[in-house]
């Protein structure tokens, strides 16, 4: 294999006429700028913006005072979808304090496939998409965001940035390196490909309720 | 899988009299268009994005050894492997190592074009793996044992009745029956099915719409999820990606990502746009155990800094195909491989060598509208006609197209001669068409005369009309 690699870069830097190298000033200095495409510009407020653009691809929201009030929206949510006080909660350590009432069955884990409903926290969300930033690690399980058929997700509302390149800012900010996994969700899951009919819920989760935590986390 | 390119003009015919497929095309066809026009007129940015795109793809083919490099060691510096294949044989080898290395027995499958390209789903099968797509429109496919004909929607030639009476034969035990007519009772019998499947896979193989060199991440747009389940849930996750698929950072793929959603489906992002950075990592709770992702190159090092060099700008995203009055009327089946329309016109030619795919680039009007609509700005009808300028060059043209060739270039370059025979020719062909203006059928022209008259030229050349005009 290490003959295939060494074929296909001499092929590349002979066409290229120079000795490919990943240290490449050229390449270095234009990775590490940064430099943004043309930003997309629009009127409202980055909160205004998410919650419309969520509402364009079926997400829904719900607004929550504060921490304190989380399980009860929970609660809201799962007696409006009639379904069954049971949930994989993600290892937060925003959903540390969440008191569940009686009655509920709320387990600090990764989701597995029996999981009907899941809840986890966001990193950020894009304003401009109207979409979520979830990063994989032990407070945030990638299974929860996908597998259960009900998905909700806590943003505090000061986690909303206005595009894709704030999230990247942000990320090399506070974590300095990408996760194993950085998902950018955009509604619940969708196909078309029967008959170009859109349906919700194909492989991941039908439905996606933005809970909407009011300042900081 | 064999290619049929060669039998374009049969596959097409058919293609043609296909009623079911008629009706699944006609379906298809303006609901991409319409949606993505509704896309672009609603950024006014995007012209400028498009132009920022191709100098991000530009840049980085300029320097593509240099960031394939820097790309392979942020994967190794995450955890991760990368493979090096130079041909589909040697790609196919690297996953199936990597397969038996991880006593695997279930491979599930997110979408990958270069999957298809390399055909890793019979390499998998033939070596003992049971491989299963997870992409809905693949796995109708899969089941009905055909390739996709189309890049983005791979069944986009089915129809509900055909699906559901695939998924009846395939699913149902005696006994046990869930209704199948409409399109959530199908795609829901499919999420039943699949979710045991990607629990049960010990691998997960997905494909990369980018590669990005500053953090050695691969990235994937899904809007099922199906991409993620096969990323997460096995133990093994294997990246396929071609070369070209390296862009410099983050801030660089923020940038395509606003232009393939909207040309592709007209959507502004997927439900699921994913970066994958190497294994889980110790405190994970989950993700695989290993990452690789296995580099193909098939042909295009060679395309590199050659006249098919602007394709590798390509990034997939299937708008040439959508507003191709070729493929709108034939399908991607006629192409006879794995990418149809006029980017496959262009490329499989390239991967499957120009005597086998010789007339897909003869198979289009160069209407140019592909060029028009495609998003990296890649001159499509430009190559399709160096690809029919080294056909002729390298004697692969038929004799009789050649012989007709050869003899109007002679006329062409003599251009007294060339005025003095067209001169002939029309009053000879007036003089046939027996004051009818036109013809029925023709001897030698019966390709055109079988569906439509031919009309016989009017009046004198242009040049005599020129002259007689110009005289006070």
């Amino acid at each position: 294999m290490s003959d295939s690699r060494a074929a296909i870069l001499a092929r590349l830097s002979k066409s290229l006429a120079h000795e490919a190298a990943a240290e490449a000033p050229e390449i270095v200095q234009r990775i590490e700028a940064h430099v943004r495409g043309p930003q997309p510009q629009w009127e409202a407020s980055p909160r205004e913006r998410f919650l419309n653009k969520l509402e364009k691809v079926v997400g829904t929201w719900a607004e929550v005072a504060s921490k304190e009030n989380i399980a009860q929206a929970v609660a809201d949510y799962l007696a409006a979808q009639n379904l069954a006080k049971s949930l994989a909660v993600a290892p937060h350590p925003l959903l540390d304090s969440v008191d569940w009432p009686a009655g509920f069955r709320a387990e600090r884990r990764r989701a597995v496939g029996e999981d009907r409903v899941s809840l986890a926290v966001a990193f950020c969300a894009i304003a401009e998409t109207g979409s979520l930033v979830l990063l994989a690690g032990p407070d945030s399980p990638t299974t929860l965001n996908f597998l259960p058929d009900d998905f909700l997700c806590v943003l505090p509302t000061n986690r909303i940035v206005p595009r894709m390149e704030d999230a990247w800012a942000l990320l090399r900010e506070e974590r300095g390196t990408m996760p194993r996994a950085t998902n950018i969700v955009t509604g619940p899951s969708r196909t078309a490909d029967v008959e170009q009919t859109i349906h919700l819920g194909a492989h991941g989760p039908r439905r996606l309720h933005v809970l909407l935590l009011q300042g900081g986390a | 899988m064999k290619p049929t390119s060669h039998a374009f003009s049969n596959n097409a015919h058919r293609a043609l009299h296909d009623k079911t497929l008629q009706q699944a095309l006609a379906k298809a066809g303006v609901g991409f268009v319409d949606k993505r026009r509704a896309a672009i007129d609603g950024l006014p940015e995007f012209q400028a994005l498009r132009q920022a795109g191709k100098r991000i793809k530009d840049h980085t083919l300029a320097n593509l050894d240099h960031y394939l490099l820097r790309f392979e060691a942020q994967v190794q510096a995450s955890g991760g492997q990368v493979h090096w294949a130079e041909t589909p044989e040697q790609a196919c080898v690297a996953v199936l190592d990597i397969c038996r290395n991880a006593n695997a027995k279930m491979v599930a499958k997110g979408k990958s074009m270069v999957g298809e390209e390399i055909a890793v789903n019979d390499a998998l099968e033939a070596a003992g793996f049971e491989v299963v797509e997870t992409d809905l429109g693949e796995y109708i496919i899969q089941i009905a044992h055909e390739p996709p004909s189309h890049i983005i929607a791979p069944a986009v030639h089915k129809t509900r009745g055909q699906i559901a009476e695939l998924f009846e034969k395939l699913h149902h035990q005696p006994g046990l029956t869930r209704p199948l007519e409409t399109v959530p009772q199908i795609v829901d019998e499919a999420r039943q099915v699949l979710r045991e499947k990607f629990l049960a896979s010990d691998v997960g193989i997905t494909g990369a719409n980018f590669l990005i060199a500053e953090t050695g991440s691969t990235v994937i747009v899904t809007n099922e999820g199906n991409g993620d389940l096969s990323a997460t849930l096995p133990r093994v996750h294997i990246v396929l990606a071609s070369i070209e698929k390296v862009v410099p950072n983050l801030e660089d793929a923020a940038v395509l990502l606003r232009l393939l959603a909207r040309s592709a489906t007209g959507q502004e992002i997927t439900s699921y746009t994913t970066f994958f950075t190497g294994p889980r990592r110790a405190d994970d709770p989950d993700g695989p155990e290993q990452f690789h992702v296995v580099l193909v190159d098939n042909g295009r090092s060679r395309m590199l800094g050659g006249d098919y060099h602007e394709m590798l700008r390509c990034i997939r995203c299937g708008a040439c195909l959508n507003h191709c009055p070729v493929y709108s009327a034939v399908g991607g089946h006629a192409y006879g491989w794995v990418y149809p329309g006029p980017m496959g016109a262009v490329l499989t030619p390239l991967m499957v060598g120009l005597q086998e795919g010789r007339p897909l680039p003869n198979a289009s009007t160069l209407c140019g509208r592909c060029e028009e609509v495609c998003p990296m700005s890649i001159p499509l009808p430009r190559m399709l006609r160096e690809h029919r300028r080294q056909e002729f060059a390298r004697r692969l043209t038929p004799p009789r197209a050649r012989w007709a060739l050869a003899a109007w270039a002679y006329f062409a370059r003599r251009p007294e001669l060339y005025r003095q025979a067209s001169r002939i020719a029309i009053k000879l062909l007036n003089l046939l068409a027996g004051g009818n203006g036109r013809f029925r059928s023709m001897l030698f022209a019966q390709a055109w005369t079988a569906a439509r008259d031919l009309p016989a030229p009017q009046g004198d050349t242009f040049m005599a009309q020129w002259k007689q005009r110009r005289k006070p």
